[in-house]
């Protein structure tokens, strides 16, 4: 089928559903690319009045409790630390700076790779190298795999500092009282290849919601809106992956193997979400001289947002970007204050990048 | 974050590999594909292939690189 005929047909199934309801549909979205993906896109601007998108904690730069980024900071404050992490993370604000204003003293690194970190261990082996382990199930493997590396070749300086977060736990949390609004979930093509579309079932199953994994190209984003629709509108709900090229129902089984055997599902702090259980991964104890936490005596605590910042409420979809009081005008993404403005994929930053678009 | 790269194998072995996207080469494993082989199209997050992906998806979002690239530079030029 031609492309105009594939969008006007997504179109037509989404204006019908929204008719045959006569009620706002709401789907959010949980991942940062789609978020960025739909906003650059302009797809906002081309559904009918009645389908709502919303932006959910997708983001794992913006779910990182302010606990987790100051105990970052206090990492590297210590001369003996040397702090591994991925770009995203250099810019977030803790209560007092950010890691981009500790990069003077040049034990912060930006690595693309858990392996540039371990690599950072074996090339500095007088200091004490502090990986950054953020991120979803996409990004969790790459730590697993560098932390049994470590383990097997006995490099004693390194040490993860593991925030590492489960989506299904969270979508969970919303739908258990935080945000009644929500009919179904657009779910996140990557975190997908490695947990497998199957694993949307319980959400199915326990909260008759559609889940739709998508990959990030705007025609196949537009798709999963419409098959989201067609099964609101036949009053169904079911998993589907439309991203089949990429992921499958079982997922990447070498890598869930990997993730089971080093860390444990733990109950973890989210920013906006609170506590929730089973949904941060803790390293295991037979590898918990790995563990920062355990090694510099540090805890998992809730940190208190910065003053005036809502980011937690735009995470749960409770509010837009532009309800927050500091947006656009003390927070830009040239000078953010919370960390949805300063992610590149954090919904703060899709709305000032993009917004007047839509 | 959870941003992948599709690229093909052009160097294997054992699990370290060299991946090409559009031309740019870099170094990446396949300790999570275990089966992976040389020329083989891959998806690539934070150095390590996640899964297998086929030529007309990589070829999509090869292409969505390029407009996006083109789209901000296009944009930075118009913002000055």
């Amino acid at each position: 089928m031609l492309m105009l005929d594939r969008i006007a047909q997504a179109q037509d199934t989404i204006a019908a559903a929204c008719r045959k309801l006569g009620r706002q549909i709401t789907i959010m979205e949980v991942c940062g690319t789609h978020t960025v993906s739909i906003f650059r896109s302009g797809i906002r601007s081309t559904l009918p009045d009645g389908l709502k998108l919303l932006s959910g904690p997708g983001c794992p730069v913006c779910v990182t409790d302010q606990g987790y980024i100051d105990a970052v900071l206090q990492l590297a404050d210590r001369p003996d630390c040397l702090i591994a992490t991925y770009g995203d993370m250099i810019r977030v604000p803790g209560h007092n700076g950010s890691l981009e204003t500790r990069a003077s003293k040049g034990n912060v690194r930006v690595v693309l790779s858990s392996e540039d970190a371990l690599q950072l261990a074996r090339d500095n082996p007088s200091q004490t190298v502090v990986f950054i382990a953020v991120g979803f199930e996409t990004t969790t493997p790459a730590t697993a795999v560098v932390v049994k590396e470590a383990a097997r070749e006995g490099i004693g300086n390194f040490c993860i500092l593991s925030g590492h977060k489960l989506v299904i736990p969270a979508m969970r949390a919303l739908l258990s009282g935080m945000n009644d609004r929500i009919d179904a979930f657009l779910c996140p093509g990557h975190v997908s290849a490695i947990i497998g579309s199957g694993a949307f079932a319980e959400i199915v199953a326990d909260y008759g919601r559609p889940c739709v994994v998508a990959g990030f190209e705007p025609l196949q984003i537009l798709e999963a809106l419409a098959e989201i629709c067609r099964q609101l509108a036949a009053g169904k709900a079911e998993v589907k992956s439309i991203y089949r090229a990429v992921v499958t129902e079982k997922g990447n089984t070498a890598a869930q193997r990997v993730i089971a055997e080093c860390f444990d599902a733990v109950d973890g702090y989210w920013r906006g979400l609170g506590k929730i259980a089973q949904s941060t991964l803790a390293l295991k104890a037979e590898y918990s001289q790995f563990d920062a936490f355990k090694r510099f005596g540090l805890a998992d605590v809730p940190g208190k947002d910065t003053s005036g910042c809502r980011c937690g409420e735009v995470l749960c979809g409770l509010i837009e970007p532009i309800q927050c009081p500091l947006f656009g005008r003390q927070c830009t993404t040239q000078k953010p204050v919370g960390p949805c403005m300063v992610s590149s994929e954090g919904t703060c930053a899709a709305w000032y990048k993009y917004g007047r678009r839509s | 974050m959870c941003l992948a790269i599709p690229a093909r194998i052009i160097e294997l072995e054992e699990d370290r590999a060299v991946v090409d996207a559009m031309g740019n080469r870099w170094k990446a494993k396949t300790t999570l594909l275990p089966d992976a082989k040389l020329g083989d199209l891959v998806l690539v997050h934070a150095g390590f292939a996640i899964s297998r992906v086929d030529e007309e998806e990589a070829k999509k979002t090869w292409e969505l690189f390029a407009e996006i690239e083109n789209f901000e530079k296009t944009r930075n030029k118009v913002s000055g």
